[in-house]
């Protein structure tokens, strides 16, 4: 197997949430923690694009390479997770990250910033898998359950992939392969069909910018 | 009595001293280990169609959950 990754088709993000609010349900994610977020490049603006991001297990993670008490550990699956039990909450993962995935509850044993808290790609943490423990301190573990996580499982245009790597980049290989271009991707095009007469109404406009 | 005075101020030399030892602080040593996610979850919630504690099973169970994914299964 190789390792698991997500995916976000950012021609099918809807900006609809459901995968944030997917996460912040089953992980049972405290206030002010959003492990998942749904980002949107020229809001309000016709060719807008959305994608939904979290941590992205990284193959060399730089929040691994730059935490002072070495909390993360890296699974068979590539999965990259921590040991709250470990982390100390000084936050340089949160520096060290692109993504900005590492969160920090406002309220915890820190006081104003407790320990980290991020995307376990649904896996848990070092407790026993699936047992309340776990749950408690890093939220559901659906890999051990036979599933995969539920933010790319929830996902209605399935703009956001998970799993083995290479069973969804060839899902994304072969949906890129069968699409067209502009708006007949998703959308107007997709929607309502191709203007008659090959018209250049606004939805030509908007998939102008759009890459094949 | 000369040496027990002795002893006793040699007994608090060393209860004082102590403070002056260095004890190891790395965070290695506690670091848990892991159990592998295809041995299964101790709750009632796995679903169907493959064995905890196969690995194969478990892996073939991640690609037809993965493969779900490709609406094109379904549409064409």
């Amino acid at each position: 197997m190789a390792r698991m990754k997500f995916i976000c088709d950012a021609e099918r993000c809807i900006e609809c949430n459901g995968c944030v609010t997917a996460c912040k349900a089953e992980h049972d994610v405290p206030w002010g923690v959003n492990r998942r977020r749904v980002v949107t490049l020229n809001d309000g603006v016709p060719g807008e694009r959305s994608v939904s991001v979290a941590c992205m297990h990284c193959s060399d993670a730089p929040c691994m390479a730059v935490c002072p008490v070495d909390c993360f550990y890296r699974t068979d699956e590539g999965v990259v997770l921590h040991d709250k039990d470990v982390c100390i909450g000084c936050g340089y993962c949160s520096y060290a990250c692109p993504f900005g995935a590492p969160q920090f509850p406002t309220n915890g044993t820190f006081g104003l910033r407790g320990k980290m808290d991020k995307c376990t790609f649904c896996a848990g943490g070092p407790e026993a898998n699936g047992t309340q423990a776990e749950f408690e301190k890093y939220g559901r573990n659906r890999l051990a359950e036979g599933k995969l996580p539920l933010c790319a499982e929830v996902c209605s245009t399935k703009a956001l992939l998970g799993g083995d790597g290479d069973v969804v980049a060839d899902i994304f290989r072969t949906r890129v392969l069968h699409r067209g271009k502009g708006s007949e991707v998703w959308g107007w095009g997709t929607a309502y069909g191709k203007p008659a007469g090959g018209g250049t109404g606004t939805e030509q406009k908007s998939g102008a910018g759009t890459k094949s | 009595m000369n040496r027990a005075l002795v002893a006793g101020i040699a007994a608090l030399g060393i209860v004082a001293l102590a403070a002056c030892g260095e004890k190891p602080q790395t965070a290695g040593g506690t670091k848990k280990v892991d159990a592998k996610a295809f041995e299964g979850a101790q709750n009632p919630y796995s679903v169907a169609g493959w064995k905890a504690g196969d690995r194969a099973s478990w892996e073939d169970q991640m690609r037809a959950r993965a493969m779900a994914q490709n609406e094109y299964n379904r549409v064409r």
